[in-house]
């Protein structure tokens, strides 16, 4: 086995043993899922049929952009990092496992809820499983990009959940998750294409599951995709060792570069 | 053990104005334990962490075998094995996911029965937090050589630990050390470095104050022998005697203490006072300056000794 699939390996474990990361991954997600199928699928009979993307979406952000960050600065903090300095484990491996293993176990997630939905809220599944999984691996590549980078500007403990919801809570409300993004005035449309949840759920929509598509759904992919390598290449490049060692190599509000494609795509689609 | 393999010559690490490290220089024998010693901010840490490759130099050269720690990370990290202070380990990492991981990133099989030699062998399915405090410091230590490094950092290994494990952990870093492994060991404990080093520095105030083996540190001090007498009659508590080469003088009932710059007359002349007076000998005791005595006369007066 490589070191890179031994990391893998030891990642997926530890975080099937953080009771905080199995909260955030595993049961927040599935009791919002439960209560909202539950709750709104009575007062409004069409949200069923977009309950799969949209609980998808959640799952994902609560995953990568709640618990993703949180667990790199505490591993950070705790000199995890400059242990895995000495010992040769590269950046990129610190960076891209935490997200691998996040987006496996939010594909688990989805796979409760894809099989769940039709049975416990008669919700429509997808009608192209193959644009289905482009989607999802497009949302899954940028949200677990933005958590990384949140994880590495992030100063402290203290100061990551606060940069987490900048982008979490404005994503539940003005995505489409909880209500269709026609319904929403024409400013807040212009700063709902800033979140990749947005996006992700735009092209849900239009590629995967035979609703219509608020705007172009595969530019919404591309977008995800170059807001997933900007925010990917951006942490890399900031990643710090150490929280004690005060050399880095750029000012953490770089990381606001990772928004450039979600700004492009306010202006180009 | 004459071939330098580590070397650190002119190296200055600053921090903002501060300077933590002043242009040190020194050289550690291959196979030798190496001890560095100082108070607290003596920069002890920063000398270690950019051996460690952790942080970079701002001034002067560092060479590990021959390698830059800071240029050259990749060839660095299969020479040396580091102890941290802190664990760096995940605390629900099982003793074998660590040893695996660890081991898979150096490139070797994992080596198992380097956990059974440290009494980790029924643990191996344990996870961090559950062992105790002797069990993590034996598991980071079993992580740090599992690669076989020529050189070994430790930084405080036996701080906190009971008799027994501290006892353990000297024994395992002898025996590296009769495997060629050198090591260098940064600590605050002076028994420790006087028992296990060939050689120390101490730093303070970033400079290297003194240097030597633990024995000619400890010469090159004022060398006052404090030397203990408890009689029968307690004669020597009377006034109307001097004894030679003695500078100073105490009292801890039922002792009298001196304070001597030549042993031997001293305490003849003690025996003989003792002898004239009718007054037995009950006790007399000779206590050698130690490392610790003469770390703390070097640090009080701020390295002018």
């Amino acid at each position: 086995m490589t070191a890179f699939a031994h990391h893998l390996s030891f990642e997926l474990r530890i975080g099937i043993r953080n009771r905080q990361l199995l909260f955030l991954t595993y049961l927040f997600p599935l009791v919002f899922y439960l209560f909202m199928g539950f709750l709104l699928a009575e007062i409004n009979p069409f949200f069923g049929e977009g309950l799969v993307p949209a609980m998808i979406i959640f799952a994902l952000l609560a995953a990568t952009l709640l618990g993703l960050p949180e667990q790199l600065v505490r591993a950070r903090e705790a000199g995890i990092y400059r242990s895995y300095k000495i010992n040769g484990v590269p950046s990129t491996s610190i960076l891209a496992v935490p997200a691998l293993t996040t987006m496996l176990h939010t594909a688990v997630v989805s796979l409760i809820i894809i099989v769940t939905a039709p049975l416990l809220f008669d919700s429509g599944l997808p009608n192209n499983w193959v644009n289905f999984t482009i989607v999802f691996i497009a949302v899954a590549f940028a949200s677990a990009g933005l958590g990384v980078l949140i994880g590495v500007a992030s100063p402290n403990s203290r100061s990551t959940m606060f940069l987490s919801q900048i982008v979490f809570i404005p994503s539940i409300l003005l995505a489409g998750l909880m209500l269709p993004l026609s319904q929403l005035p024409e400013t807040f449309l212009s700063i709902s294409k800033m979140l990749p949840a947005t996006h992700g759920m735009n092209a849900f929509n239009g590629l995967a599951m035979g609703v219509t598509a608020d705007f172009e759904p595969w530019g919404s992919v591309v977008v995800l995709l170059a807001g997933g390598l900007f925010s990917f290449a951006l942490a890399s490049y900031l990643f710090s060792w150490d929280s004690q060692n005060s050399t880095r190599r750029g000012h953490p509000l770089l990381a606001i570069l990772a928004l450039v494609p979600y700004f492009a795509a306010i202006l180009l689609i | 053990m004459t071939d330098p393999i580590i070397e650190a010559r002119d190296f200055r690490k600053t921090y903002g104005d501060f300077t933590a490290v002043d242009g040190i220089s020194f050289a550690v024998n291959s196979g030798e334990i190496f001890g560095l010693l100082g108070p607290n901010g003596a920069g002890k840490t920063s000398t270690l962490e950019s051996l460690e490759g952790l942080r970079e130099p701002n001034g002067g050269e560092l060479r590990i075998s021959g390698v830059d720690p800071t240029r050259e990370p990749r060839k660095l990290r299969n020479i040396i094995g580091v102890q941290l202070q802190s664990s760096g380990l995940h605390e629900s990492i099982t003793v074998n996911e660590a040893m695996e991981f660890f081991c898979a990133y150096h490139g070797v099989p994992a080596n198992y029965k380097l956990l059974d030699r440290l009494g980790l062998g029924e643990k191996r399915k344990t996870q961090y937090h559950q062992l105790s405090a002797g069990q993590q410091r034996r598991l980071v230590l079993a992580l740090a050589i599992a690669h076989e490094p020529s050189v070994l950092f430790m930084d405080e290994p036996t701080a906190g630990l009971d008799v027994a494990t501290r006892v353990e952990l000297h024994n395992i870093m002898r025996e590296q050390q009769s495997k060629g492994t050198t090591i260098m060991l940064a600590t605050h404990d002076m028994a420790e470095a006087e028992e296990m080093a060939d050689r120390i520095a101490i730093l303070l105030n970033g400079k290297i104050v003194a240097s030597g083996t633990p024995m000619e540190i400890t010469a090159t001090g004022a060398g006052l022998t404090k030397v203990s007498v408890r009689t029968q009659e307690s004669s020597l508590f009377e006034d109307g005697y001097e004894f030679p080469a003695v500078t100073s003088s105490s009292s801890n009932e039922p002792y009298r203490i001196f304070f001597t710059t030549d042993i031997g007359p001293t305490v003849a002349a003690i025996i003989e006072y003792a002898e004239s007076h009718k007054d037995p000998l009950i006790d007399l005791r000779v206590e050698r300056p130690s490392l610790e005595d003469r770390f703390l006369e070097i640090t009080t007066d701020g390295g002018a000794a």
